[in-house]
């Protein structure tokens, strides 16, 4: 096992050791989140924490930040034993972390987000002017010249999460946790992101960063320590490792990390599953979310739709779920125009969305992880009025057996579930309402590569079962292995459209940036 | 990790394994609570644990946890009913008016009488009706469920005082030449020696309890109060469940207006005010989220007896009136804190997978 070299000293290049967790141990009642964990954190570098969800790095960093507390092992900050009992202490000592689900107030303007709580008052009144201008200053450090008086509901994915670094730089912090900072970010933000860092690594700050992009990690990383299982599997300077060598001590054997799929053979029977035919979405205040969009979706075919944030791609799947009853043009599901369908109507008529946000569209979180999975069709285990329990186990435990659905119990809390199970969970849901057409809006966002494999396993059978599959994903790699197609949007318009085989990531990045159609065309009945 | 669809592992569906002895006595501590209550109060007097005592216990029990029952559903949604009350007033003057004065029709110089299973069923579509009322703003006009049914609250009170101009409806025994007799049956007969009020509790709660675990109703319920949004992209209609649920809440809150008006033998406008607050205290004291998508029946029939237990036993033991009122507010705070403590409990749980 590759150790570090030892904590407490400076390394050959310069770079100082700023934080020593030695012999990190956090129980829970009946597990062992982490089991001796050793972590050191490097000064003006970006320390890497990697592996698959339940491996304990959320654990790890919680403890660094404060929130919570170890069972046993200390910390050394600068060389001196510290513990901290709050998130406050750790702010003080100039710890940050930026949490996965950002932790900003919507309803509040962004300069009222950086100083929350820590408002600059004079004679107990708010000086908003004053906090206005240093949080200009701090954007523009930030090469993000937003007006501060900006709601945070306003903003993008991608700026809320400069507002969170802002914050974090506000604080004068000297390590910054980042728990996967990228996961709601296109390709231009994330590029945005890592010149932040860079920038922060420059000024001596030492980051944390936790991502299951692999190769982001490698692109970003000065020092990668992987987690299996509670405990520390490996740990080595970025420069000495690679893709395969992470995902080797993440879990434990090597994996085929990109796996192709047979493309879907031309199919006797061509009809259509799915035809939109001129899909317009007007905006509030002018313009389109959605501008003439068209697209034919075969049984067992599997396509992609690819673009950058805001490019309409949920808003295409709401309106095909006729979420949008301002928007016009034609939708076909099998051949009939679907109208005034209710969500209910149109899950009858054989299709179904595994939305974007798990936690807040897809999971009844309070429901148990067997309920959730008969939710959505619930009539299927109706005998006379009741519903019958016997029917549902065995429907449940068949789903849960045929997903692979990671439980001990389906009566489980499904908050219990690491995010790959959850999102199999919302899968199997969708399954059991029997679709012709499944749509999956970012289907691996915050799960783990193998959890993703898994995911993408499920679907490929499915397409080979003849289901028809529509999928968005903001990731590269997952374009080219996946998809039998690969519609381009960008700003709510078709800008490409590109057989399975005839894909590059340079078509695709080019195409998702442009405003025309840049894409090869493609004939009609582009399968045969 | 490659799988394959057709892996061998098997579970199965049984209790939770994992959980310990001190969640379970947590989850079950209205039940505790009210065996500690009944335990107590036996001690402190003879008089309340005897057959005679426990039937005008859960006889007044009855009222608040009929209620309960309509109100644990609208709760279990993430919403609020405060209108049951106003509504519990109305049922009553509705009964009053329907069985002294019949329905009127001046133009033909008549009035026309019901006979007591009408009335009943007459009163019960009233509360339906405030119900759906209820559920027509919050669904139809996006109305706050608090603010609301906190104007129904006014609307329903102002038009049972109207319906006799502010005054009671008197000697509700009915005209055996009009055949309305027999009112007074609901509040004070008994069946097999227990109380009529005792079996309709029985059966509404039963009812609740089999809808809210058993059919797809129930289960749509939870799933509305645990999150709507995901609950709608799953398929369901969810204003119609809100709407149900609220109609369900009017239901047995005219129910429990017809009881109250048969045991006073009378209809008096200001009946029921307040009782909207017990309701929501016994769902709350058995373990029903306020913010939806838990809890369980048999929670608040468990809830409404504990109030019940209370107030009866302080009256045994001649605890003025004022005092009582403290307590009760402690107990129910003291509800839920313990609840509060349970949550964070059950996320410790499950943050070991974190």
């Amino acid at each position: 096992m590759d150790q570090m070299e030892s904590p407490g000293k400076t390394v050959s290049n310069g770079t100082k050791v700023v934080l020593v967790a030695e012999k990190m141990t956090k129980r829970f009642p009946g597990t062992t989140a982490l089991d001796e964990v050793d972590f050191t954190v490097y000064a003006g570098a970006v320390n890497v924490l990697v592996g698959e969800n339940g491996a304990g790095k959320s654990t790890l960093m919680k403890i660094l930040a404060g929130v919570e507390r170890a069972t046993s092992g200390r910390m050394l900050l600068d060389g001196s034993p510290v513990e901290f009992k709050s998130a406050r202490e750790a702010a003080h000592a100039g710890i940050g972390i930026i949490f996965q689900e950002l932790n900003l107030y919507p309803n509040l303007s962004i300069s009222e987000n950086i100083f929350v709580a820590r408002e600059r008052t004079r004679g107990g009144v708010v000086q908003h002017r004053l906090q206005e201008q240093l949080t200009s200053e701090l954007l523009n450090r930030l090469e993000q010249p937003l007006n501060p008086a900006t709601l945070v509901r306003d903003l993008r994915m991608g700026q809320q999460q400069i507002v969170e670094i802002a914050k974090a730089l506000s604080q004068n912090v000297r390590i910054l946790i980042m728990d996967e900072p990228t996961s709601a970010l296109t390709a231009a933000e994330t590029e945005a992101l890592f010149h932040i860092i860079g920038d922060l690594r420059a000024n001596g700050v030492a980051i944390i960063y936790i991502s299951h992009k692999l190769e982001e990690l490698l692109t970003i990383g000065d020092y990668v320590t992987v987690l299996r299982d509670g405990k520390l599997a490996a740990a080595s300077p970025a420069r000495a490792i690679n893709v395969a060598w992470i995902i080797e001590k993440m879990v434990g054997r090597t994996v085929d990390a990109t796996r192709h799929r047979i493309p879907a053979a031309a199919t006797a029977d061509d009809r259509p599953v799915l035809e939109v035919k001129n899909l317009n979405l007007p905006r509030v205040g002018g313009g389109f979310t959605l501008e003439n969009v068209s697209l034919t979706l075969r049984r067992g075919e599997i396509l992609a739709i690819f673009g950058l944030m805001g490019a309409g791609r949920t808003e295409l799947f709401e309106c095909l779920m006729g979420q949008h009853p301002e928007a016009s043009g034609e939708i076909c599901l099998n051949g009939r125009k679907l109208q005034h369908e209710s969500i209910r109507g149109r899950i009858d008529l054989g299709m179904m969305l595994v939305p974007e946000d798990r936690q807040r569209l897809g999971l009844i979180q309070k429901l148990s992880v067997a309920h959730n999975i008969t939710l959505a069709n619930l009539q299927r285990f109706v005998t006379a009025f009741w519903l019958s329990e016997r029917r549902e186990i065995r429907e449940i435990n068949a789903m849960i057996r045929n997903l692979s659905i990671k439980t001990q119990n389906p009566q489980q809390p499904i908050t219990s579930l690491s995010g790959g199970n959850q999102q199999k969970v919302v899968i199997a849901k969708s399954l059991l309402t029997e679709p012709q057409l499944l749509m999956l809006d970012e289907p691996t966002r915050g799960i783990d590569v193998g959890a993703k494999a898994e995911i993408f396993e499920i679907m490929n059978q499915l397409a080979e079962k003849g289901l028809a599959i529509l999928f968005v994903s903001s990731e590269l790699p997952e374009m080219l292995t996946i998809p039998d197609r690969v519609m381009v949007l960008s700003k709510g318009k078709v800008t490409g459209e590109f057989l399975h085989d005839r894909l590059s990531e340079e078509d695709l990045v080019l195409a998702a940036g442009s405003r025309q159609q840049t894409g090869r065309p493609l004939p009609t009945h582009h399968l045969n | 990790m490659p799988t394959t669809l057709d892996s061998p592992a098997a579970p199965v569906l049984s209790k939770p394994s994992g959980l310990s002895v001190g969640v379970l006595l947590f989850r079950l501590r209205a039940l505790i609570a009210l065996f500690v209550l009944i335990g107590v109060f036996s001690v402190l007097s003879s008089a309340f644990f005897t057959e005679q005592n426990l039937i005008i216990l859960v006889g007044q029990t009855a009222i608040n946890a009929i209620m309960a029952v309509g109100m644990t559903f609208v709760i279990l949604t993430g919403g609020i009913d405060l209108s049951v009350g106003s509504t519990v007033g109305l049922a009553a003057m509705m009964s009053g008016l329907l069985i002294n004065q019949g329905v009127r029709i001046e133009l033909l110089g008549v009035a026309i009488y019901f006979n007591i299973p009408m009335i009943i069923v007459i009163c019960l579509c009233l509360g339906l009706l405030v119900g759906a009322f209820n559920g027509l703003l919050i669904t139809r006009f996006n109305v706050a469920p608090f603010i609301a049914t906190l104007g129904t609250l006014y609307i329903a009170r102002g038009t049972a005082q109207l319906s006799n101009n502010g005054a009671t409806f008197p000697n509700l025994v009915g005209n055996p030449e009009l055949g309305n007799t027999g009112f007074p049956i609901l509040g004070a007969g008994s069946i097999l020696g227990i109380p009529i009020v005792i079996w309709i509790m029985v059966v509404f709660a039963a009812v609740a309890a089999f809808v809210a675990a058993k059919t797809p109703f129930g289960r749509q319920v939870y799933a509305v109060g645990g999150n709507e949004r995901a609950a709608e992209l799953s398929g369901i209609y969810v204003n119609r469940i809100k709407m149900s649920v609220y109609m369900i809440c009017g239901l047995c809150a005219a129910m429990t207006g017809l009881i109250t008006a048969s045991q006073l033998v009378a209809a008096h406008p200001a009946v029921g005010e307040s009782y909207e607050l017990n309701a929501i205290a016994a769902v709350v004291l058995g373990g029903t989220s306020l913010s939806g998508g838990r809890g369980a029946m048999w929670g608040t029939i468990v809830g409404a007896l504990v109030i019940g237990v209370l107030t009866n036993g302080l009256v045994l033991l001649g605890v003025q009136e004022f005092w009582k009122k403290v307590i009760t507010g402690l107990v129910i705070i003291l509800a839920v804190v313990l609840d509060q403590l349970q949550e964070r409990l059950q996320q410790r749980l499950a943050l070991k997978r974190a």
